[in-house]
């Protein structure tokens, strides 16, 4: 060994297919994990589903047909109606946009928020941080739920406030982490080095420590989005959220769908099947898709193709 | 190990401080008046109204005055100290009632629902928690795995109102109207508190299993482990005795970070089933704009959180003696 020749032969048994990365990680989802892969296509049907809800839902959310109020489910009406005569289907359809828009945009915003909180806070350091620390302390001291619904009661009900409240509510939460990377990161030399060349500091900020801090900022992310989305429909389902007649899952469960539930029990059964297989779905695919991008879990040669060639430099050169 | 426990106790004192700050100013300063609400939900709102409401509920003095007051530490109107210092929460604005009777009486439920939801939590993530880590791989590990995923996914309210829903549709069954007291019916007690418990803990019961399972298989792989193995140990001693000891002291700190989670679970709980619980005290004055009672009840929440933390440090230090506390 040393010089190129011996290895040439074996570099080209172990060469890879050169395939886009995405197809390539279809492709081990696929061989590697099928529940994964099917949590990726729920994943993917609710994304479509609330993108495309007004080509889908046959009926507009708010459309009464008083005759078909608590109807059993028909060809007209795929679930039936509510005790509205509203079309089920077509709710549960609209709702998915609901959810879509509190999970993204909703983890989008703590996400921000974790950033701007941890970040500062680990960057900066010393009283700053110490200071700042104590605040989310006493933030956490506050259950979840509770402060969300405090902080509910007092602004009011909406699909913006419900967001803005998550997202600050999760991003405080989870500034923890980001706090953690960041001091990490900034012990690193080349921060030192960047910072000796006379870098300023949003210039450091940006360009030489949240690339690195992506990986955390990832994971939080994909975490997130089930909760964020079981959250709102939990603060919907106590009137706390999403007001109707906005066809909110958690909303559709709450006093109304609790009360005519014994007369029509689809109004309950749908929309917390869709909440619990979208969330489980999501749960899966992210679990799946932090299996095989987190490098410290693969370990030797993947089950699926072959570890890449290793370039042997000839010494003395 | 004594001067750990007085320096932890002693930082409780700062951090309780800034969590009644951050209630009284949650309440006080958060866009949405509270006078405005509450005028708005007595009817005809004027403005002598406002001014006697906003003397009643002493908001016509400083914020930091009130502050003071709430807390104990500047004088109320009649001249005496009476706020959380004094162990008084003030009184309901619509009962008139002082809040920490209130709490009082509903503490019970919510003790009960706690600790019956965590024994659930045991009973059920540890047994399948070891056996998916000791056969891993295996059948009854994906089942056990997907058991886990399904209970962190389904909804914890839609999984009540379905028991509710079946329960009667099927055997004619519904949950009790009335608070079956432990004292005169235990069984009967016990009945109507089981299926909340387990639904109040259904998530956290998932988490856990997974817990369980990946510091089990982290454990299984150290050294000791495979040094027990080749003494010829049997199966059940090296997993039982020397492995499942050392994975589970992490356990118990996660277990502990669940509680927050498992409180909000309290609250649905407590909703769907009827009990009169913190919880639904919690949801019934936030529907009522009764502010002395929610600023009471949120603050008791966080005291408990606050005790229950440290507990769970404790335990911890006392379960892990290479730990040093510095």
């Amino acid at each position: 060994m040393g010089n190129g020749t011996t290895n040439a032969s074996s570099e080209m048994v172990a060469e890879p297919k050169r395939r886009f990365w995405l197809v390539d990680i279809g492709i081990r989802l696929l061989k590697e994990k099928p529940l994964g892969m099917a949590g990726g296509i729920i994943t993917l049907l609710l994304l479509l589903i609330a993108i495309f809800a007004d080509l889908i839902a046959p009926y507009g959310m708010n459309e009464i047909h008083v005759t078909d109020s608590l109807a059993l489910p028909s060809a007209a009406h795929l679930l039936g109606g509510d005790h509205l005569g509203r079309d089920l289907f077509s709710r549960i359809i609209y709702g998915a946009r609901i959810s879509v828009i509190v999970g993204l945009v909703g983890t989008f915003l703590a996400t921000v928020v974790s950033i701007g909180v941890g970040g500062l806070s680990g960057y900066f350091g010393g009283k700053f941080d110490l200071i700042m620390q104590r605040f989310v302390d006493a933030w956490m001291c506050f259950p979840g739920l509770i402060i969300l619904i405090l902080i509910m009661s007092l602004i009011g009900p909406g699909l913006w406030n419900v967001i803005i409240v998550l997202g600050l509510v999760y991003g405080i939460a989870g500034s923890r982490v980001i706090r953690g990377a960041v001091i990490g990161i900034k012990e690193n030399v080349y921060v030192e080095a960047a910072k000796a060349i006379g870098c300023s500091t949003p210039r450091l900020l940006i360009r030489h420590i949240l690339p690195n801090i992506m990986a955390p900022t990832i994971v939080l992310f994909t975490t997130r989005v089930p909760n964020m989305v079981l959250t709102e429909a939990a603060m919907s389902f106590l009137g706390f959220g999403i007001p109707p007649p906005a066809p909110s899952w958690g909303g559709m469960l709450s006093a109304e769908g609790r009360t005519y539930m014994f007369l029509s029990p689809g109004i309950a059964i749908w929309p917390g099947l869709a909440l619990g297989s979208v969330v489980y779905g999501i749960n899966m695919f992210g679990d799946a898709l932090r299996d095989l991008l987190d490098p410290r879990l693969r370990s030797g040669v993947g089950r699926y193709g072959v570890r890449a060639p290793k370039k042997e430099v000839p010494r003395g050169k | 190990m004594r001067a750990y426990i007085i320096r932890r106790l002693l930082l409780v004192i700062p951090t309780l401080f800034l969590v009644s700050v951050l209630v009284f100013l949650m309440i006080r300063l958060i866009p949405g008046d509270i006078v405005v609400l509450m005028l708005r939900s007595r009817g005809h709102p004027s403005l002598t109204d406002r001014a006697a409401l906003e003397q009643e509920l002493g908001f016509d003095v400083p914020v930091l005055k009130q502050y003071g007051r709430w807390v104990g530490v500047v004088r109320d109107r009649d001249g005496s100290f009476s706020g959380v210092l004094q162990g008084d929460l003030g009184d309901s604005l619509w009962k008139h009632t002082p809040v920490v009777d209130e709490i009082v009486d509903r503490v019970p439920v919510s003790l009960e629902l706690g600790i019956l939801a965590m024994l659930l939590l045991l009973i059920i993530s540890l047994p399948i928690g070891i056996y998916s880590a000791i056969r891993q791989d295996s059948r009854g590990d994906y089942a056990g795995r997907n058991l886990a995923t399904v209970l962190i996914a389904l909804p914890n309210f839609w999984v009540g109102l379905m028991i509710i829903l079946l329960g009667s549709l099927w055997f004619g069954l519904s949950p009790p109207l009335r608070l079956i007291s432990f004292t005169e019916d235990p069984i009967g007690n016990l009945g109507q508190f089981i299926i909340p418990a387990f639904i109040m803990g259904m998530a956290e019961t998932g988490m856990t299993v997974r817990m369980i399972r990946s510091m089990m298989l982290e454990v299984l792989r150290q050294d000791y482990i495979r040094t027990a193995w080749s003494k010829g140990l049997r199966e059940r001693v090296v997993t039982m005795r020397h492995a499942l000891k050392n994975a589970l002291i992490p356990v118990i700190t996660l277990i502990g970070m669940q509680i927050p989670y498992m409180l909000g679970g309290a609250v649905i709980v407590e909703t769907i089933f009827n009990l009169p619980g913190l919880g639904r005290l919690l949801v019934e004055a936030t529907l009522e704009r009764d502010y002395t009672v929610v600023s009471g009840v949120v603050f008791s929440f966080a005291v408990l959180l606050i005790l229950t933390n440290i507990a769970v440090d404790l335990t911890y230090a006392y379960l892990d003696p290479r730990i040093r506390y510095r």
